[in-house]
């Protein structure tokens, strides 16, 4: 328990540090905002004074504040998700804009992240388990192929197939748009079928690098003392993959899969894209290309705090995992 | 075979299928063991001697492979056996003892539930019978049950080593196959371990193979000894007859590599030179090139067994050391 609490101090450490990165790192730029809207304005015109006294009050340049006083307002305004206005969006929150794409982002690339890994566990520990088997020399070579793949040009393909071709699937965004939404079965089934190429899609090219992942550490594994013990005392085959060689051969791979399930939030930007999906990678792309400074910050910090909490669990699980991780001080 | 065999290993062959081709660490093996009897099998790194107890435990990992031979426990050739119904036989009838504790037992499960595991497979007793069973075995071998919670990095060495021999026992088998249990141990321990493995085979009546490098080990305690050198066995028979007399010119060179506490200080030896390689078909005697009396003839002629003074024996000129030995 000391080592969680230890865990948690840590992460609390590093959170305020990077909340304190993200403030500052703007602030000791050349310049602000306004100037640099002013200078985007010049080149249509001549803009007086006036013009950049107005800017700077509708930025709150004006309030005078110390940069300590900003600061401290700023550390509220995160722990109460006050984000300011967006640009884009204007005049809606950008807490509001984030609120309202997380969920999308999170049911297509969470849901896919961890199904990824679930599938490229068992096909890499069960592959190295039967090693040279039918099993073994079909499916990792595949995955790995799969993954090799730009994914835009795979995706662009899966759209032409399933999408245009045979026309099963809708192509683009995250329902059906005559519909409204609601929590009703029409519009579930909806989401549900918007969901499945780029799930799919997602989950294929994803695969390849937690199988081959696993598999090595299985190899690995598999000739340990241990596992042969297992033989010598009869234990029978399934439980001695699961219980001696899945259980340690899975442990390197937690922390990867816990960054990933960080980069959640960052959303899948190249599959949003290509299918036009309302998640924070559609998001934050908007915000890139439109100069939305308030939404990047935020999306910015909500990523990195996302990397954090998932890196934390991780640590977390590895304890109850692994006991030699336990009482190491 | 004997009446009383518990092990009979005949013609036993083990080739690893390398790409250069067959590598033949164990050579036609024929060895015996008697209930509660207690064989030592020694021999130098690459002897192998590892691969033989594997290979009678049926524990081979590909690319080692039995390519003939016969070994019968209590009456069945285990080479014969499917996995499913060796399964039923391991731990319950034989169990294995291996050379690291600490790679050998689980490094992310409880002492208590690799005990379990093993139990669970081979009897439908309740979880509070398993529990007794773990704490009688644990304090049979001086350890306080309250370990049945600790993970194996938190023993000692010595402890997890006789943790394993305590997991050997759950079942009260008929055999201890034993890969050098002591080799990461001091000698202080080796020797407790040593004594306390005989002292348990005394009250159980379990018979041992014990394989280790270190033959001083094996000198107070084991009826029956075999000398491995290049993946045959150079000599077989009576422990405390080979000690006092070794016929075979390598086992001679094993007995005088290690120091005594007893005799006169004198200067170790040794033997110069290093195992044959296997992969070469030799003609002649495999010790040949290392041996002190080696003559033209045995670079020539395959020594074969020769049954003398109580041991079978592999040299040539054995007839002729042993009347020098006399």
């Amino acid at each position: 328990m000391r080592f969680v609490a230890r865990r948690i101090g840590f992460f609390l450490i590093t959170l305020w540090a990077a909340l304190t990165f993200n403030f500052f790192l703007p602030r000791l730029m050349p310049g602000n905002p306004a100037l640099a809207m002013l200078s985007r304005f010049e080149s249509r015109g001549h803009l007086g004074p006036q013009s950049l006294h107005t800017l700077e009050i509708m930025f709150g340049l004006t309030h005078q504040q110390s940069l300590w006083q900003q600061y401290w307002a700023y550390l509220g305004n995160c722990a109460t998700g006050n984000f300011g206005i967006s640009y884009t969006f204007f005049p809606d929150s950008v807490g509001r804009e984030i609120a309202q794409a997380l969920p999308w982002t999170i049911g297509l690339v969470g849901v896919t992240t961890v199904v990824t890994f679930i599938f490229g566990t068992i096909i890499g520990l069960v592959s190295a388990w039967f090693r040279g088997g039918k099993m073994d020399s079909i499916f990792p070579p595949l995955f790995v192929i799969l993954s090799g793949f730009p994914y835009f040009w795979f995706a662009l393909l899966a759209i032409l197939l399933f999408g245009v071709t045979l026309n099963w699937l809708p192509i683009s965004g995250g329902y059906d748009t005559t519909l409204v939404p609601g929590f009703n079965g029409t519009f579930i089934a909806s989401v549900l079928q918007h969901s499945i190429l780029p799930a799919i899609t997602i989950v294929l090219t994803s695969l390849g690098g937690w199988a081959l992942t696993m598999r090595n550490n299985t190899i690995t594994v598999v000739a340990e003392d241990y596992v042969r013990m297992a033989r010598a005392k009869g234990i029978r085959q399934w439980k001695i993959m699961w219980h001696y060689a899945g259980r340690n051969a899975i442990m390197p791979n937690l922390t990867g899969f816990g960054i990933a399930l960080g980069f959640v939030v960052s959303g899948a930007v190249l599959v949003e894209y290509v299918f036009n999906y309302p998640g924070l990678g559609w998001m934050l792309l908007d915000a890139v290309s439109n100069e939305d400074y308030p939404l990047m910050q935020a999306l910015f910090l909500l990523i990195t705090v996302a990397v954090l909490v998932a890196v934390l669990a991780v640590d977390i699980l590895t304890v109850f995992l692994d006991p030699r991780t336990r009482d190491g001080s | 075979m004997a009446e009383d065999a518990v092990l009979s290993v005949r013609n036993l062959t083990v080739d690893y299928l390398t790409e250069s081709g067959a590598v033949r660490a164990v050579d036609a093996v024929d060895l015996e063991l008697h209930a509660g009897g207690f064989l030592g099998i020694v021999g130098e790194s690459g002897s192998g001697k590892s691969t033989l107890l594997f290979a009678i435990a049926q524990l081979l990992n590909p690319p080692a492979e039995i390519v003939s031979g016969e070994v019968h426990f209590n009456g069945r050739d285990l080479v014969t056996l499917g996995e499913s119904q060796l399964r039923h036989l391991r731990w319950r009838e034989f169990s294995v003892v291996m050379q690291s504790a600490m790679n050998a037992l689980n490094p992310v499960r409880s002492l208590g539930a690799q005990m379990r595991d093993a139990c669970e497979e081979h009897g439908k007793i309740s979880a509070q019978e398993i529990r007794k069973r773990s704490s009688e075995v644990l304090r049979m071998v001086g350890i306080d049950p309250v370990h049945l919670r600790s993970y194996p990095h938190q023993l000692s060495g010595g402890m997890r080593q006789r943790a394993m021999i305590a997991m050997a026992l759950l079942f009260e088998p008929q055999l201890v196959i034993m890969d050098e249990p002591t080799s990461s141990l001091d000698v202080v321990a080796q020797r407790s371990l040593m004594i306390q493995i005989k002292r348990l085979q005394e009250r159980l009546g379990f018979a041992v193979v014990f394989v280790t490098h270190d033959m001083s080990l094996v000198g107070g305690v084991g009826d029956e000894l075999a000398v491995m050198y290049g993946g045959k066995i150079v000599e077989l028979g009576p422990t405390q007859r080979i000690f006092s007399k070794p016929l075979h010119p390598y086992t001679a060179g094993l007995l005088e590599a290690f120091p005594s506490i007893q005799a006169v200080r004198r200067r170790l030896t040794g033997i110069p030179g290093s195992p044959p390689d296997l992969r070469l078909r030799i003609a002649g005697c495999r010790f040949a090139d290392r041996c002190p009396d080696a003559g033209n003839e045995c670079t020539r002629v395959d020594p074969p067994e020769e049954q003398i003074d109580g041991r079978l024996v592999r040299c040539i000129r054995v007839a002729e050391r042993a009347s020098r030995a006399g």
